[in-house]
């Protein structure tokens, strides 16, 4: 099988190539890279006109929740990755909070098996740091690394033990992986159901202060710095959080973080509609942190943009706000967003944007993904980022429903996504 | 003219109009409590359900004798005896309450926007009686009338509100209340019963409570819950009584003709001296008085009563 991706503009930071060419995809990887006017055009299969059109690189996920196994109710790798291919996503890196936990090889090997047997795009697992995700001790991280496990998280939940962070940190070293943490300190968290700020004050809410994510941030970077490992943040939320990863940077420590489409595209204004679809964790910040980690992705600070894409049954969310479940799926909207508030509002470039959902998160992960080198895996997507589109979430290909982008209008859409030389999402039409 | 709107869910969604309609109402309501035979058919046929998922006396009490006056059926449903004990969400509550075809649910709930995820749902008029600590419109708009019964012309009043601001709806609905009526409202408390932002609701933050009620027109004093306690808010109600409590000796330093406030239940001796919550300033019954008239007043404009029956 032989497809010819004509005359698009190709986008390919890892190779820091942005010019027309023709892309020719054959068994699975890409077999040539070529100025449409350089030769004839190679015979194929199958041609993609991308007159007009950006084709880069597939997008890559660092953050999803797939669900499966223990939650098939709530989405199954079967449909988030059919999910991720209609973002554009041809790579997703799965938390490890399913259930049971992704804390053994055999949960992972379970995970690679159905990805493989029902996935449509390439799935890496996480494994988690802790056993059971219970903060009490190590997993078996050499098992899951061998298993497959690209990094290790107990997401959902913080490592709130400094001294267990610091033997993770330290053992992590020994595989070459990152720790990923989910930065919140739970006794400054508490019950607290949103961002602490004037719309929490106007609403009763308990709040959860910005500095809940800043402390354990500063404390993992001294932990970082002091074992040399490679520290990751997940879902940096706070304009304090951004600044100490920026002064880690700046210093030399091994720290790199990403940011979800909500944190840089909503604020805590959300919540004021009592909206559970407004509800996450971290909380949607005021407007002062959605400018800052908007900061933090222009000067690279934030190197990816990770979904958290966080299925949850309507039950779970038609209920208080209180009792709500955290969280939003986010794979569909993620380059809606990031080109209508990123790109058109002067944020980041196109080539940039489209760098912080390709080779910025594979080269911080070391994942041999992002690029259009010829001989690489052929995961390419193909972009109108000009294009507007209303997103109907009825119409989405996960089994959740909560999403607080329903209805929106967004500009720049995902018209095809390729993953291993194979098309898995063609917009209609 | 009545009230264009299906629910009462908070003050924010009411204008000055709407505020003078209800306490205009609540005069005439008044009116009715002090008749020997205290019943009029302005709502018969209509059926009111008080739908309480936290404790209340005073607010449940009032709004069941405020529909029986009225001539409303009144029904009680509290959580512990309810199929709310068995699991059931607030939405399927809601939604077979809707099928007994209710005018009126008065509902009160320990979550903010408990009241509003219930008018989605619900074709009956939604009247919040407390939502978490967000706002309890029917207790601010009591302590309005009460307050324009002594002090006709509300605008330009100082109040000092003392307490415990972070978990108080009262406060929070009465802030908005009286600043739409032109009041000005400060808040006194300990910094860490004082929300973070408090300063943007538009008051001024005391911390310490003689500089607040100074000049002050009329002082709400909040109730401190002793649950607070073992949340670390602060030391002991010991504590709390000597530097925020309203005692005999910080009442001189207020204006002799002072109102006093407080929405019950009250604890005597820690926040309000018995002397002081017993003696001639105090408005502290007139208000649960008041709570009747004000909610006579609601169920009437928000059922669609006919004017005619009165």
């Amino acid at each position: 099988m032989r497809i010819l991706i004509a005359g698009g503009r190709v986008i390919d930071p890892a190779n820091r190539r942005d010019a027309v060419l023709n892309l020719l995809i054959e068994g699975g990887r890409i077999a040539e890279v070529a100025s449409p006017g350089a030769h004839p055009a190679p015979a194929a299969d199958r041609v993609l006109d991308a007159r007009g059109k950006i084709v880069c690189p597939g997008f890559v996920d660092l953050h999803v929740h797939l669900r499966e196994p223990g939650r098939e109710d709530m989405e199954t790798i079967a449909t988030g990755t059919r999910a991720a291919a209609r973002g554009g996503f041809t790579s997703v890196c799965c938390m490890a909070n399913t259930s049971p936990v992704n804390d053994n090889q055999s949960v992972t090997d379970f995970i690679i098996d159905r990805a493989r047997r029902d996935g449509v795009v390439n799935v890496f697992p996480i494994g988690a740091v802790t056993k059971g995700m219970k903060g009490e001790e190590l997993a078996e991280i050499g098992e899951l690394v061998g298993a497959g496990c690209i990094a290790i998280s107990d997401d959902g939940k913080p490592v709130m033990n400094a001294e267990l962070m610091r033997r993770a940190l330290e053992y992590a070293t020994l595989f070459g992986i990152p720790v990923i943490q989910h930065a919140e300190d739970e006794h400054l968290t508490g019950k607290g159901v949103m961002h602490e700020g004037k719309v929490s004050t106007e609403l009763g809410f308990k709040g959860i202060p910005a500095a809940s994510e800043a402390v354990i941030v500063a404390r993992d970077i001294l932990l970082a710095e002091m074992t040399g490992s490679h520290y990751h943040v997940a879902h940096v939320s706070t304009a304090e959080a951004v600044q100490l990863v920026r002064e880690a940077k700046a210093k030399g420590t091994h720290v790199t973080c990403e940011v979800a489409p909500h944190h840089f595209a909503l604020s805590d204004e959300a919540v004021m509609s009592f909206d559970t679809n407004a509800k996450m964790s971290p909380p949607l910040r005021s407007s002062r942190h959605v400018e800052g980690v908007k900061a933090g992705l222009r000067d690279g600070t934030i190197d990816a943009i990770a979904t958290d894409h966080a299925p949850h049954v309507i039950q779970d969310k038609e209920v208080e706000f209180d009792y709500a479940a955290n969280g939003i799926i986010g794979l569909e909207t993620a380059f809606g967003l990031t080109i209508t508030t990123l790109v058109e509002g002067g944020v980041l470039t196109l080539p940039q944007a489209v760098a912080r959902l390709t080779s910025d998160p594979c080269r911080i992960f070391r994942l041999p993904k992002g690029t259009l080198s010829e001989g690489a895996d052929a995961d390419v997507t193909i972009v109108d980022p000009t294009r507007e589109w209303v997103y109907d979430v009825r119409q989405s290909a996960s089994k959740a429903r909560n999403s607080p982008f329903n209805g929106w209008k967004l500009r720049g859409q995902v018209l095809a996504t390729i993953v291993g030389g194979k098309v898995v999402w063609e917009l209609p039409g | 003219m009545g009230l264009q709107k299906k629910d009462l869910l908070g003050i924010r969604d009411l204008t000055v109009e709407e505020i003078r309609l209800i306490l205009d109402s609540a005069a005439s309501m008044k009116e009715i409590a002090s008749r020997d035979i205290k019943k009029v058919p302005a709502l018969r046929g209509k059926t009111v359900i008080n739908l309480f998922y936290e404790p209340s006396t005073r607010t449940r009490t009032s709004f069941e004798i405020a529909g029986k006056w009225l001539s409303a059926d009144v029904i009680n449903i509290s959580t512990s005896t309810s199929s709310v004990a068995k699991g059931e969400s607030l939405k399927d509550t809601g939604l077979t309450l809707q099928a007994m075809h209710p005018d009126v649910v008065v509902i009160r709930h320990a979550v903010p926007g408990a009241p509003h995820l219930l008018a989605r749902l619900l074709k009956a008029s939604i009247i919040n009686a407390g939502d978490g600590a967000h706002e309890h419109p029917t207790q601010a708009l009591l302590d309005l009338f009460t307050i324009r019964e002594r002090r006709p012309a509300l605008e330009g009043l100082q109040v000092a509100i003392v307490g415990d601001i972070l978990h108080s709806r009262v406060a929070r609905s009465n802030i908005l209340a009286m600043q739409k009526m032109g009041m000005r409202v400060r808040v006194c408390g300990p910094p860490t019963l004082l929300p973070r932002y408090v300063e943007s609701l538009g008051v001024e933050k005391f911390l310490r409570v003689e500089p607040a009620i100074a000049d002050a027109d009329v002082i709400m004093m909040l109730r401190i819950q002793r649950e607070r306690m073992g949340a670390g808010l602060f030391p002991t109600l010991r504590e709390y009584s000597k530097l925020f409590g309203l005692n005999a000796d910080r009442l001189k330093m207020a204006r002799p003709d002072v109102l006093i406030m407080h929405p019950g239940p009250i604890n005597r001796g820690v926040e309000i001296a018995p002397e002081v919550a017993d003696g001639p300033c105090s408005l502290i019954l007139d208000q649960v008085e008041n709570g009747l008239a004000i909610r006579m007043a609601l169920l009437f404009l928000l059922a669609g009563g006919q004017a005619g029956n009165n």
